[in-house]
């Protein structure tokens, strides 16, 4: 269980005069233990961030910090320890050729753990699927099932920080509520951190404790999860993506 | 009841190769109104969509009755099935990314579908293309004409996409999943014109979609589809009051602003939802 701090994160891409600011200057904290959403209207830079803490881009400035140390001081092996990422299309992210036990076992062996069996077993029971799924590939298994490997691969190296890219987003609304109940439980229980991505505000105020509001890349709000029905947001994109939401869902 | 504009009566959809039927008894009567079908990914909802366009060319499309206006789509040959697409019945697909060409400019692609239908100038065809992105509510309509796709923003595309399909004032339009790759900000505003534009011209709408406050917020009727079947027929404004314990687990599972954070129901799925109800008197 460890805080993340953003500070001053700033990232372009492209060079020179064509170079754009993605994230022009971002700073936010999350507490241990929280789960602390990140919303906005698309191209708003709210993955680049996760992309970011993930070192999967290292071309940014500013710090990023897990527990008091900067993911960029991390070895690749300790940052696979301290964080692991879930991404939007469970289609996409998991090799089509790798069985679900190759998916698995491949931190556990590159990470020198042991008990692999164990592990993997543990990881599958977590996530609410039968052990002898390990022998299945993705095509045998249906999107949200898919969701649910993905999540076990983050689990397997017992990270701290989770980082979830609009997990449910590809999913059905039955599927979603199952993967939503699981990510709830798995916090309950391991405690875990999660920075989490989404653009539905609905699934926002069901998870997270407190969210930020993007726009263009910079965070122009954090608010409470309160603050969506109290509508205390002061920001006028934090007010009409938060009035927005609530007339598509029309006040049930 | 009016004459409808569209009677199905015992759709089934099969593709080669397929198992079972993915669509089957699928019967409905759509006039000037509303009509949502909603249900999950492979509930068959989409293929109906393409199956009354017969945009299916792997599948056995049969059915009792298939009546649009005075044509019987079932009988209808290839060559009618042109003049009727894009004409007198258009869809507007899910990505306005994947639906519009992208190395063609997008007001050419709208004066192109006018072209197809109607004897006139080119000239003409862009007259008319520019006063339908007017009327999806773009500013600067010259401006749009002559960019590409990838120059304009998802929303704008969209309405690119309604002003195309809604060109050629068909009497029936089919959106499938018209909003899903928007933004909320920008969601109720497409809803908005396409739904404005519909009631206007008097056309039918068929408005797939899995999204069931979409359904509720923009349809009169609505249509559940589990398993290739239609389980449950509903006013919109009645979605609350569904029977069918598909609808029901689906309402429930659907996270809330302002909910309590309770774990969400979850959909215990049953043999017997693939039958419909039985309808009581």
């Amino acid at each position: 269980m460890k805080p993340v701090k953003v500070e001053n994160l700033s990232m372009s891409f492209g060079m020179g005069e064509a170079a754009v600011k993605v994230l022009p200057d971002v700073s936010f904290e999350v507490e241990a233990g929280e789960c602390f959403g990140l919303v906005g209207e698309s191209g708003s830079g709210k993955s680049t961030i996760l992309l970011c803490v993930a070192m999967l881009l290292s071309a940014w400035s500013g710090r990023i910090s897990i527990g008091g140390q900067s993911v960029r001081d991390m070895s690749v092996m300790e940052r696979c320890r301290n964080l692991q990422m879930v991404f939007q299309d469970p289609y996409g992210s998991l090799h089509p050729r790798q069985s679900v036990r190759t998916a698995l076992s491949e931190p556990i062996r590159i990470h020198k753990l042991g008990d692999m069996e164990d592990r993997m077993a543990q990881a599958m029971t977590d996530v609410g699927l039968p052990v002898s799924f390990l022998d299945r590939f993705p095509h045998q298994l249906s999107g949200g099932q898919r969701q649910r490997v993905a999540i076990a691969r983050a689990l397997i190296l017992e990270p701290h920080v989770l980082l979830l890219d609009e997990p449910t987003s590809a999913l059905d609304v039955s599927v979603q509520a199952e993967i939503l109940n699981l990510l709830q439980r798995l916090r309950e229980e391991k405690g875990f951190t999660y920075l989490m991505v989404s653009h539905d505000l609905a699934v926002v105020d069901h998870m997270c404790d407190r969210f930020a509001v993007m726009q263009r890349g910079e965070v122009t709000e954090v608010l409470g999860r309160d603050a969506i029905l109290g509508g205390t947001a002061t920001h006028p994109y934090a007010r009409q993506l938060i009035e927005a939401s609530l007339a598509y869902e029309n006040a049930m | 009841m009016e004459t409808p504009i569209l009677d199905v009566q015992d759709l089934r959809v099969h593709y080669r190769g397929a198992p079972q039927p993915a669509v089957q008894d699928v019967s409905f009567a759509l006039g000037r109104e509303r009509l949502g079908i909603v249900g999950e990914s492979g509930s068959g909802k989409s293929t109906v969509g393409r199956a009354l366009l017969k945009l299916l060319p792997t599948a056995e499309i049969t059915a009792t009755r298939m009546q649009f206006g005075e044509t019987d789509l079932q009988a209808a040959t290839e060559k009618q099935m042109l003049d009727i697409r894009g004409n007198r019945m258009s869809m507007i697909l899910q990505d306005p990314k994947f639906s519009l060409n992208p190395i063609r400019r997008c007001g050419e692609q709208i004066a192109e579908a006018y072209l197809t239908h109607f004897r006139c100038s080119k000239r003409e065809a862009k007259e008319r293309a520019l006063a339908m992105l007017e009327a999806v509510q773009i500013r600067d309509p010259h401006l749009v004409y002559d960019r590409y796709p990838h120059e304009v923003s998802g929303g704008m595309g969209q309405r690119i996409m309604i002003a195309m399909m809604l060109l050629a004032e068909p009497r029936l339009v089919i959106a499938d999943e018209p909003t899903s790759a928007l933004d909320v900000t920008v969601r109720l505003e497409v809803l908005k014109i396409l739904d404005d534009l519909v009631r206007e011209k008097g056309i039918g709408l068929i408005m797939i979609s899995h999204d069931l406050n979409l359904v509720r917020n923009f349809c009169d009727r609505v249509l559940i589809m589990y398993a290739g079947r239609v389980v449950e027929t509903l006013n919109a404004a009645e979605l609350d009051r569904a029977q069918h314990p598909y609808t029901r687990g689906l309402l429930a599972a659907q996270p809330r602003i302002g909910g309590n954070r309770q774990p969400l129901p979850v959909l215990d799925r049953r043999p017997e939802w693939s039958q419909p109800m039985e309808t009581s008197a």
